[in-house]
């Protein structure tokens, strides 16, 4: 089933901020086998000039997408999840993640677009500081295999 | 923070060794865990093969992960990453035993950019499959 254009340009923020711990760093530098100290040990990071831990650079992906997320999962869209692989991804680093970072996160769908007999969707994330200092741009496009067909 | 790699010594063609990473059940559901994508296309080969996939497959996110490793790994300093994209051109076939899948990833510079930026080109293989297209990093060198 083709997805609902009505739903490109709707924006969906974050309900909360997301606060950025060493324990889900260290947890996520583990899942990826990346056993750099950077990612675990505060000195180690601060030596190397960092305030605090750094979080890997694929680490947004473990938040970014909660907003996003729900409209995802919304009927009116039409999205069969059992069909949905990963497209494309890409990040736009302002500066790096640190342990104790307040993060909240915006995201809009920018495009919905068939490719063959497959529905294309994109969503951008503007992650900031609670603050208000961007930290991070995403752009994560998933493919819905036959969606189109 | 301050890359190891210098802006200077680098040329444009210059080739990064290819490291090779190992991804096995276990990772997978590492992954999952640690990400929160509990999509059972990555864990449960009785959902996988339902929905006309060969095995469970590696999630995208992993490979990229892994590409992300090299750059870092090179560059000396996970700040140094400016701008990282991939599409994921073809899956990673994870089967169910004690060797996993392999990917393999290489790169080469393929631009010098100002503000002592580099592009890297990146080429990541699991098998016969190239697992990753358009994958590139943009780094700030020392």
């Amino acid at each position: 089933m083709a997805l609902n254009r009505d739903f490109v340009g709707r924006t969906f923020p974050s309900s909360a901020p997301y606060e950025v711990s060493r324990v889900k760093i260290k947890e996520f530098a583990a899942a990826i086998g990346d056993g750099n100290p950077i990612y675990r040990d505060r000195g180690a990071a601060q030596a190397a000039g960092h305030p605090d831990v750094v979080a890997p650079p694929t680490f947004p992906i473990a938040f970014s997408l909660q907003s996003g997320g729900e409209a995802l999962a919304d009927p009116d869209l039409g999205l069969n999840l059992a069909m949905v692989v990963h497209g494309e991804q890409r990040f736009e680093y302002n500066r790096p993640i640190y342990a104790g970072d307040e993060l909240i996160t915006s995201s809009t769908i920018t495009d919905i677009r068939s490719a063959g007999r497959n529905e294309l969707l994109t969503v951008r994330s503007d992650i900031t500081t609670v603050a208000g200092e961007p930290v991070c741009t995403t752009y994560n496009t998933i493919v819905e295999r036959g969606g189109a067909a | 923070m301050t890359a190891t790699v210098k802006y200077d010594e680098v040329e444009v063609g210059q080739e990064i060794p290819a490291a090779d990473y190992s991804v096995r059940r276990v990772n997978l559901v590492m992954y999952a865990g640690a990400s929160g994508d509990f999509n059972p296309i990555h864990w449960n080969e009785r959902f996988a093969t339902a929905v006309g996939l060969p095995d469970v497959i590696a999630h995208g996110m992993y490979t990229m992960a892994q590409g992300g490793r090299f750059v870092t790994d090179w560059v000396g300093d996970p700040g140094a990453l400016v701008d990282y994209g991939v599409r994921f051109s073809s899956m990673v076939v994870v089967p169910d035993d004690d060797q996993g899948a392999t990917i393999t990833v290489s790169g080469v510079v393929e631009q010098k950019l100002e503000d002592k930026r580099v592009v890297v080109g990146l080429t990541a293989r699991s098998g016969d499959a190239r697992v990753l297209s358009k994958a590139r990093a943009v780094v700030q060198l020392s």
